[in-house]
């Protein structure tokens, strides 16, 4: 699928989860045995055109996780390409051992996307967060992870989530006026990540929503004599650890940042990829910490926990000066 | 083909069946097996697998065939021996049951060469699969069917109800569910662990073609899988015994996963031969 500036500025406007309803329309189009099910959140996930529209296409199976998962598979089982979406808790956790058991251990192809991740709702408080679930999917055998950078990336990764044969869960943050990533179309690839900025001395991955901040983030380094690459980080599973490692080694400072638990997720993954690295480089990790904390507005919380473009650069300044 | 020749061809199956089950049981050894509510349907599997599920070694490889869950995964020993009578492997395969490598473990395991569609084992998830499939086969036009077997045990997750609500809501005429009701579950009887009421009736408010027969009669489960029902799904409560068939098994719920001893393997092969 081919992004235009009109289109990215527009899904940039609506958010992610609008963003993913609206590219459904256009996947119906190229995808004959589409499916979208979702649990009583049609409009929540931005599919109530869709669901007019492409009625047969279309499946509400009722606020019932444990059974969108099932019902998800028995379609997949009979030749359906199968999206699922509802909001990211209730998506990977009510169901996960449906998940684990359809999609991981029968490999069933059912494309979840998650939407309203990480602290998004943080207003409704923990029910409706999800800081845990990069950590669980990437713990089923098989599953592809992936948490695009802006809304772009979404309609990119829901196009070529459709093509892929495996399951995969597709990870929505952010809100309404998502901050712009990529201004103009490129090539997206599921595990490949790809390098925004180089630099030498030290290497930041991000994912999802911290994409664009980690950017912001290494141009205020780079006013202080720090030369940082950023890497977006699109495919948290499976994880290109070559390209990892390349840019992990002999750097003053490797940082990951992510709108997730420090547990789990990216920390964890790139971690996990440099562990036998010999010339290792320190790590930072840049995430929401291990805890249920205070609810609140989205840029508040992010702001709070220095997940944002000043927050990633003094805490990376701080780090270089111990 | 007469009615009587029908009834006739699923008797004999299920001597077959009977003998491969207890053989299977013998051959896990140590390891035991769950031998009581593999027992307590084999008749309704008998009668699914000579009449009304059309698979075959030949036809298995396409979607659009007919389709069978074992949601209570764990009486697999009845599933495999139908798949070796049925021609997907061999008779001598069943002796590889539970052992290193094989591919017939304690709980079925997806394997599109040898018939298995589903890998099950963990309660509750079956349904809701059969839903989706039973969708699938309706937007595709097509005539095949999915049956899906739900131990009463099982019943007890909630998953089940999410299912069970959601089939009449997609008018599912060609999705049937049969609950072998045995009265019992893993660590005692069902009416001790967790009551399941009148579930015939249960089942029925929910929108269904409840139906309750006799899980033994094999005349009267051909009977109700032949009816046609109007948009509605089927469920057939089916009053079955937990290890029939075996006089020391039956309704005895130490048999539920147990070691087959061999004086115990040899007290069966009689009173399946005296059959
Ligand atoms: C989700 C889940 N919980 C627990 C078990 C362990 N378990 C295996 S069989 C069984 C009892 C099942 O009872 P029922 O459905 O009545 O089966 P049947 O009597 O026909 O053997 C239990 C609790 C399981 N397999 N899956
Ligand atoms: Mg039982």
């Amino acid at each position: 699928m081919k992004l235009d500036k009109s289109k990215i500025k527009l899904f940039s406007t609506i958010g992610s989860r609008a963003t993913f309803g609206m590219v459904c329309l256009d996947l119906a189009k190229e995808i004959d045995n589409l499916m979208v099910l979702t649990s009583d959140v049609s409009t929540s996930a931005g599919l109530d055109r869709f669901k007019l529209k492409y009625p047969d296409k279309y499946l509400d199976v009722g606020i019932a996780e444990q059974n969108l998962i099932g019902v998800a598979t028995g379609l997949s089982s009979g030749g359906h390409n199968v999206f699922t979406t509802t909001f990211a808790p209730f998506q990977t956790m009510r169901c996960f051992e449906q998940i684990k058991v359809n999609l991981g251990y029968m490999k069933k192809k059912v494309t979840m996307v998650g939407i309203a991740s990480g602290v998004a709702l943080g207003t409704l408080g923990f029910t409706h967060c999800a800081i845990e679930d990069l950590s669980l999917m990437r713990s089923i055998p098989g599953m592809t992870v992936i948490s695009p950078a802006d809304c772009g990336e979404v309609a990119k990764s829901v196009f070529a989530a459709a093509k892929h044969k495996g399951p995969i869960y597709i990870r929505l943050t952010g809100v309404a006026n998502n901050p712009i990533v990529y201004n103009d179309d490129y090539k997206f690839e599921i595990g490949k990540p790809i390098k925004l900025e180089e630099g030498n001395d030290i290497t930041i991955f991000a994912t999802g929503s911290m994409v664009s901040r980690a950017v912001d983030a290494s141009k205020i380094l780079s006013k202080q004599n720090i030369k940082a690459s950023v890497i977006n980080v699109h495919t948290i599973k499976p994880l290109d650890i070559n390209f990892v490692n390349k840019n992990s080694e002999n750097r003053k400072l490797i940082v990951t940042v992510e709108e997730h638990s420090v547990i789990g997720g990216l920390a964890s993954a790139i971690s996990e990829a440099n562990s036998q690295l010999i010339n290792k480089s320190k790590q930072l990790s840049i995430s929401l910490p291990d805890k249920y904390f205070q609810g609140g507005e989205y840029l508040d919380l992010l702001n709070k926990y220095n997940l944002n473009s000043e927050g990633i650069a003094t805490t990376i300044t701080k780090n270089l000066a111990i | 083909m007469s009615t009587d020749t029908k009834i006739n061809n699923i008797k004999s199956l299920k001597k077959k069946l009977l003998k491969n089950v207890v053989d299977t049981a013998y051959y896990a050894g140590a390891s035991s097996a769950h031998i009581g509510g593999a027992l307590s349907c084999i008749d309704i599997v008998s009668t699914l697998f000579t009449e009304f599920i059309k698979i075959n070694p030949e036809n298995f490889s396409k979607k659009d065939r007919d389709y069978f869950i074992l949601s209570k995964g764990h009486a697999c020993l009845v599933y495999y021996a139908v798949l070796a009578e049925l021609g997907f492997f061999s008779r001598d395969d069943l002796k590889s049951f539970e052992k290193t490598d094989s591919f017939l473990l304690g709980h079925p395991i997806l394997n599109e060469k040898y018939g298995i569609d589903f890998s099950t084992g963990s309660l509750g998830m079956g349904l809701s699969i059969g839903i989706g499939l039973a969708i699938s086969l309706k937007k595709k036009k097509s005539e095949n069917k999915v049956y899906v077997i739900i131990g009463d045990g099982e019943c007890n997750e909630g998953s089940i109800w999410e299912g069970m609500m959601s089939a009449p809501h997609f008018n599912l005429d060609n999705l049937t569910i049969i609950i072998d009701k045995n009265n019992l579950q893993q660590t005692g009887k069902n009416e001790d662990i967790m009551s399941l009421g009148d579930l015939k009736s249960k089942i029925s408010s929910f929108g269904w073609d409840a139906h309750s027969i006799d899980g033994h009669n094999i005349k009267d489960l051909y009977d109700i899988f032949s009816q046609k029902t109007d948009s509605k799904p089927k469920a057939i409560v089916a009053n079955t015994i937990k290890g029939k068939g075996l006089s020391f098994a039956e309704n005895n719920n130490k048999f539920h996963h147990t070691v087959l001893t061999k004086a115990l393997y040899e007290k069966a092969l009689k009173e399946i031969e005296s059959k």
